[in-house]
């Protein structure tokens, strides 16, 4: 799923000043799994935004909405009656729903509420951590069932480089070293000389390095 | 000959080769690179320039590589593969070569995050064995990575690092045969502190005939201090300081530390010039370019073979 981060309140309050009205929208996807942008989320900051705003003697009329998705249309059309009513729209879905929403109502000012951070899991209740890097064309069969893409620092497909120690990458001991976990589940195995094939350059161009993408299924066009 | 180069020919010769290592400035002052060239004249058959060390910004390498080819010695160009595509990589070898360039050293580089613009974006493009695949592709088949062809080829000797201290060891010596199937000539191993562990990795990599296909050139790096060895003990990524080393240097007065450290390197290279499958020593002497001699002349290594 995609991973957010909530940004800090005074940075959402200073984006909003001086509008007077403003919707908090939240998303029922993603960030809803990761506990930052859903419904209970948007009820949290909408509360948090009202009691700032009155003590600093601002209106205080901030609403609440919650859309299945914000990244398909059809949801996003659900704002289609009330969305002129505000003088800002707060999204806390991951960084594609502003642009849905923005994209859609020309004229209401959307502010993003959340910083995306990446693809990942859940490692436990509260810790997620980034497992993708969307190259668009995975490999991780070959690396023991993990990505030296999104989860080696360097990004090395050859790897483990020369900074890796007790297991830890060279950047910081709190971040495991993929190829260390390459290695040990290659050799658990007997699969270890497989990773003596050098791997070639990687062709960017199915990731972002190509451009944005766009995915086109003409199966599923109507 | 793949580039006829000095370090080349000294070493297929059969000599035990010696290589230095030069930091360029943090700035453009190419009067320091060339002070600093002065003490590595005639006692080294190359000099490695580092390429933004440990992610600090420094006059480019190949530019500091020019400046000591003017002044009579030989370069090995180190590439980071941190800071460029494989455009700006291919791009900087034929204009280096173009300047005389012969030897390059293939790397990935350390990451961005301990250097001096920890925020930067990073590149990785490519790999470090990626690095010595392409640069072997534009020697030998005269063709860039897209299968066009080159106007001209570059003479490349490829150099590659190797560190036996890293983990996970039981990968070290597989890493190291990456390297030498993708293409490299010489490799320089990281600095050495532990000697069991690095008699055991090149016991290893001549099992596997190895030092047959490239040269090995073991790494040295003398102490300066008791604090220099604690230091690299805790905090360098990699680096593998047994506490015998740091013992033996709080052994001796403070005064007399330095002069200890460049004794334990010499007797190390006394130990390398008779391990199977070491061809020579790298020495990098940090910031310490004035005392490469003692160390070289102390290890009987000079005068340095000259070889047509």
């Amino acid at each position: 799923m995609i991973v957010g981060d909530s940004k800090p309140l005074e940075e959402i309050l200073s984006m909003i000043e001086g509008r007077e009205k403003v919707l908090v929208l939240g998303c029922r996807g993603c960030v809803t799994v990761c506990n930052v942008g859903g419904e209970k989320e948007v009820g949290i900051l909408a509360s948090a935004l009202r009691i700032a705003r009155k003590k600093a003697g601002l209106p205080p009329t901030v609403e609440e909405m919650t859309l299945e998705r914000q990244c398909d249309p059809e949801y996003v059309e659900e704002l289609a009656d009330v969305a002129d009513k505000y003088d800002a729209i707060v999204s806390i879905a991951c960084g594609v729903g502003p642009q849905f929403v923005a994209e859609r109502f020309q004229k209401v000012p959307v502010f993003p509420g959340i910083n995306t951070t990446f693809i990942g899991g859940a490692l436990e209740h509260g810790v997620w951590a980034e497992r993708c890097q969307s190259c668009g064309n995975c490999l991780v069969h070959n690396f023991g069932g993990l990505c030296p893409i999104a989860r080696c620092s360097k990004s090395l497909m050859n790897g483990p480089c020369g900074g890796s120690a007790s297991g830890n990458c060279e950047i910081s001991p709190e971040v495991p070293c993929v190829w260390d976990q390459i290695v040990q589940k290659m050799s658990a195995m007997g699969r270890l000389e497989e990773l003596e094939q050098v791997w070639p350059n990687k062709n960017w161009l199915t990731a972002r390095d190509g451009g944005p993408r766009k995915r086109v299924r003409e199966d599923l066009k109507q | 000959m793949k580039a006829g180069s000095n370090l080349e020919k000294v070493l297929s010769a059969g000599h035990f080769a010696v290589t230095g290592e030069l930091g360029p400035p943090q700035g453009n002052n190419a009067e320091e690179v060339r002070h600093k060239a002065g003490f590595l004249k005639g006692i080294v058959e190359s000099v490695n320039i580092t390429d933004n060390q440990t992610a600090v910004v420094r006059m480019a390498s190949w530019a500091a590589c020019k400046i000591l080819i003017d002044e009579g010695l030989e370069p090995n160009y180190q590439m980071v593969c941190r800071d460029r595509n494989r455009l700006a990589l291919m791009a900087d070898i034929l204009g280096a070569t173009a300047l005389g360039i012969k030897n390059v050293l293939c790397l990935s580089g350390d990451h961005q995050r301990f250097g001096s613009h920890p925020e930067s974006k990073n590149v990785y493009d490519l790999d470090s064995v990626q690095l010595l695949a392409a640069f072997k592709k534009m020697r030998d088949e005269k063709k860039f990575l897209n299968d066009k062809d080159l106007d001209g080829s570059p003479d490349l000797f490829l150099g590659a690092a190797s560190n036996p201290f890293a983990d996970p060891f039981e990968f070290r010596v597989s890493r190291l045969a990456k390297k030498i199937a993708a293409g490299a000539d010489f490799v320089q191993t990281q600095c050495i502190y532990n000697m069991d562990k690095f008699r055991l990795f090149m016991k290893q990599a001549v099992d596997r005939g190895l030092h047959e296909k490239c040269y090995i050139l073991a790494g040295v790096t003398p102490m300066k201090s008791v604090g220099m060895a604690k230091y690299m003990a805790k905090f360098v990524p990699g680096m593998d300081v047994p506490e015998s080393v740091v013992k033996r240097l709080q052994g001796v007065d403070k005064k007399q530390q330095a002069a200890e450290g460049i004794k334990m390197a010499i007797e190390q290279i006394e130990e390398f010039k008779e391990m199977e499958g070491v061809a020579g020593v790298h020495v990098m002497a940090i910031e310490w370019e004035h005392r490469a001699k003692e160390i070289i002349e102390g290890a009987g290594l000079l005068p340095r073979p000259v070889v047509d």
